[in-house]
């Protein structure tokens, strides 16, 4: 009992509860301006996200990619870089995955759906990778490379779906015949599309974990993300950590695109924007605070209410993009702490003087 | 004294936080143009206290009176309303604005919607020459020396309308010059009505310049005496507990082989000036070497290059016989070379890691520490667990971040770690800067002790005193030279003072 409310007692837990309270208070200050019902809307959005399984197995497909992608902004973070390239990295993974599932289609399954999978990360890794080394080996902010990689991941990719996998005179890829849809679910879930990815998200969570705070190189790449100047001088080689991280960050995020060929849409659309996973990524990497748990637990919460938005117009009539306002507020509360602490004071003093009797 | 009423007058504060008392009780009265000076260990509650006064912190109980008048001070806001103006150790200025722009940050001075910069720089001018704080308002911070920044740290104080000035241990991070102007800065602020309240533990700046001495030793009042009736030695034991000696108390050295070796060394900046030229010398084991020389004549560059931080452009640096010149950090710590850094903050240790993680900065990946790719937490916790008994890191747990210990305290897990490895040559970059009487007493016993056990040390300092108690052989540098070397017993301050300077060489090598 006394861990769970010293779990409980600790900041790091109440603040993001508050802020997500608050979140949804000024969404719904909003919507009272805007003439519109709150609780009508917030009940259809959760009616929305649990109200059928079919609904409950899409808001799952939803959350899977902001995992990955939440995973790989926290992971990058954790060793001092932003990786705003995970857009970009989701692409190549997806490009890697649809090519080799389409053009080793010859091989089994159980050898092909594998390989599509790792070369996703793997080209994912890669092309992280590159942002990594210009910044290891010649200093270049990996912000301002990682960006300009995503328009380069995004042209090339519609590049080679354009040119190796289209379906002429359509604007989209072959069919892949790699699945990693959860097939054998789809009498509960009413054929939503759940895929394996959404566990590959989990063990990548437990992986991050287990790698950063249990291993020897997450402590290397620990001590480079916090003090650069320390880890040189207690002999860590600063730069191979920049390219490993970014490597392992974009592993993430790859895994996430192969996630939606190979699981979820079953063939490569040529894309006329960004898709978006990654900047969503970044969102729920702040949200869950860059911990691989708490990214998880932020992937879920922002998935449930981008699914559940479509709900509120349906069934209160609320446009959707006021949940791009709770959302966008739950941010602004969690980076701006101060707010919260300051609402939370009175009931912090109380505990005090608790104590001290 | 008149008899009017004090400036500031606490009365019997105390200040409570989880576990400990950090203040206790303390009552303190600051006369109108006095200099009071606050003196007590790292950790005493010099700081609790002043920033009660300034209002970061609520006092548990007890009362502040400024100007006889009882007042509640619960922002720093508020205290700049009430004249109180703080100088802060670590300084808090914009570095790409201008001395102006800082000064005048958060109070500009308008003209309709824009900020009048003309008025602005024109009174940053008037304060400036009235204090003699010899600032350019125009001046980038970047672009200024430390000890210009702490004027303008003054001037914001001073611009915000203070006339009580408190200064958190002010001389830490700059040159022997540099506190020698401060020293007549703070006389011409009294001398225009101000009062200063100066929290330090340097012993000689007190005796110098204040005109009061409050000593605190673990949250109490000790003692407030007047500076003309006292000396360093009762100040020190009041402050300490105990009789400390500053005679540092050692046996003959006995010398023994070369340990390391530099021969002819140099190397350039990025600018692609020479920062260290044609520099050689010798340390045995069994001495310490003591590198004398004013701040920025290539100590930092020097230890750079021995510890494979920097590289260098020609000469060799031979540790027990094995050239060691631009390997890499790491091959040069595993040739038993460890290394107290001068930047304890910046390069000793990742201050949002643990104690426990700190103590296996460099040695995480050896067994036992690493266990087939997996860290051994169990054995890293008793192996910090033994080094925090050892040297008597205090510290509430081991699982405490870095940032949380006091400067002393981080200072002696640098050195539990660095002992700890056991090393053939131990380089000690200013190990006792920013400590307090206690802990400089604690770090300079570790090295003779180190240097007993037969390993060179290798120690650079500023402070004169330390290179002149603690060194076996002194190597003077100078502009990345060494420009003589001296046994202590053989020279003295004003000799050395003059070689550091570069106004005298002493030819050849010590003793030949």
């Amino acid at each position: 009992m006394n861990k769970f409310k010293k779990i409980f007692a600790t900041d790091s837990y109440i603040v993001p509860l508050v802020a997500i309270l608050l979140g949804f208070l000024v969404g719904a200050i909003v919507m009272l301006i805007g003439g519109y019902d709150p609780i009508a809307a917030y009940g259809a959005l959760f009616k929305r996200v649990f109200g059928s399984p079919y609904d409950f197995g899409e808001a799952i497909r939803e959350m899977t990619p902001l995992m990955l992608t939440g995973l790989s902004v926290a992971f990058a973070f954790r060793s001092g870089l932003f990786n705003i390239g995970a857009d970009g990295q989701v692409l190549i993974g997806m490009t890697a995955a649809s090519l080799i599932g389409i053009k080793w289609a010859g091989l089994p399954l159980f050898l092909l759906v594998p390989l599509a999978v790792i070369g996703a990360g793997l080209c994912g890794g890669l092309w992280a990778g590159i942002a990594g080394y210009l910044k290891a080996k010649r200093g270049i902010n990996e912000v301002i490379t990682t960006i300009m990689l995503n328009w380069i991941a995004l042209f090339l990719a519609n590049y080679i779906v354009r040119t190796f996998l289209l379906i002429p005179g359509q604007n989209r890829s072959e069919d892949i015949p790699a699945s990693i849809s959860m097939t054998f679910l789809n009498s509960f879930f009413d054929n939503a599309r759940l895929h394996w990815g959404t566990f590959i998200a989990l063990a990548a969570a437990v992986f991050f974990y287990i790698y950063l705070w249990k291993t020897k190189q997450g402590f290397e790449m620990r001590a480079v993300g916090l003090n650069p100047h320390a880890a040189e001088y207690a002999g860590m080689n600063v730069g191979r950590n920049v390219m490993k991280s970014m490597f392992i960050a974009g592993v993430f995020a790859g895994l996430a695109g192969a996630g939606e060929v190979l699981g979820v849409f079953h063939y490569q659309a040529v894309f006329a924007g960004s898709p978006g996973y990654g900047f969503d990524g970044i969102a729920v990497a702040l949200l869950g605070l860059t911990h691989p748990f708490g990214v998880i637990l932020a992937a879920i919460l922002y998935g449930m209410l981008t699914y559940g938005s479509a709900g509120m117009s349906f069934n209160a009539d609320v446009p959707p993009e006021l949940i791009r306002i709770v959302i966008g507020s739950i941010i602004f509360f969690i980076a701006a702490q101060g707010i919260v602490r300051w609402v939370l004071k009175p009931f912090y003093f109380k505990r005090k003087k608790e104590k001290v009797l | 004294m008149s008899a009017a009423a004090p400036v500031v007058e606490l009365k019997q504060i105390t200040k409570r936080f989880p576990g400990i008392v950090a203040n206790d009780s303390i009552s303190l009265t600051l006369e109108k143009g006095e200099i009071h000076a606050l003196l007590g260990e790292n950790g005493a509650g010099k700081s609790t206290l002043m920033n009660i006064v300034f209002g970061l912190y609520q006092p548990d109980e007890g009362s502040i009176e400024i100007g006889g008048k009882p007042v509640i001070i619960d922002s720093p806001n508020k205290a700049i309303e009430l004249g109180i103006g703080m100088v802060h150790q670590h300084f808090k200025l914009v570095d790409p604005f201008t001395v102006t722009e800082n000064i005048i940050l958060g109070m500009e001075p308008k003209k309709g919607l824009k900020i009048d910069y003309k008025s602005a720089a024109e009174q940053v001018r008037k304060l400036s020459e009235l204090y003699g704080l010899q600032v350019n308002p125009h001046a980038r911070i970047h672009d200024i020396s430390v000890g210009m920044q702490q004027r303008v740290e003054i001037m914001k104080t001073l611009y915000r309308g203070a006339d009580i000035l408190i200064f958190d241990e002010p001389t830490a991070v700059l040159t022997p010059q540099e506190i020698n102007e401060l020293m007549a800065i703070m006389k011409r602020l009294v001398a225009e009505g101000k009062s200063i309240i100066l929290i330090t533990h340097k012993l000689k700046e007190i005796m110098s310049i204040s005109d009061r001495v409050t000593i605190i030793r673990r949250g109490k009042v000790i003692d407030t005496v007047k500076t003309s009736e006292t000396n360093p030695n009762e100040l020190a034991e009041k402050m300490v507990g105990r009789d400390v000696t500053f005679k540092v108390d050692k046996l003959d050295p006995h010398v023994g082989n070369t340990v390391l070796k530099l021969d002819g060394v140099n190397s350039k900046n990025k600018e692609g000036i020479s920062v260290l030229n044609n520099l050689s010398f010798e340390v045995k084991s069994g001495e310490i070497l003591g590198i004398a020389g004013v701040d920025g004549n290539g100590q930092s560059e020097l230890i750079q290059a021995i510890t494979g931080l920097r590289k260098i452009d020609s000469g060799s640096i031979i540790v027990e016989g094995k050239e060691i010149a631009n390997l890499s950090p790491r091959k040069i710590s595993e040739m038993n070379v460890s290394h107290i850094p001068e930047d304890r903050h910046k390069h000793g240790l990742v201050l949002d890691f643990t104690v426990s993680e700190n103590m296996v900065l460099e040695t995480y990946y050896k067994s036992p520490y690493n266990r087939n790719g997996f860290m051994n937490n169990e054995v890293i916790d008793k192996h910090a667990e033994e080094l925090v008994q050892a040297f008597d890191v205090r510290t509430p747990s081991i699982h405490n971040t870095a940032r949380s210990l006091s400067g002393g305290n981080q200072q002696k897990a640098i050195i539990a770690r660095e002992i700890d490895k056991e090393p053939t040559l131990l380089i000690a970059a200013q190990p006792t800067r920013g400590l307090d009487v206690g802990a400089i007493e604690f770090v300079q016993k570790q090295l003779i002790a180190q240097r007993d056990q037969g390993k060179a040390v290798l120690l650079v300092s500023f402070e004169l005193d330390e290179i002149m108690n603690v060194s076996d052989r002194i190597a003077v540098i100078y502009e990345g030279q060494i420009v003589g070397e001296v046994y202590p017993k053989d020279t003295n301050d004003q000799e050395l003072g003059l070689m550091m300077a570069g106004g005298l060489k002493r030819g050849g090598k010590a003793g030949e």
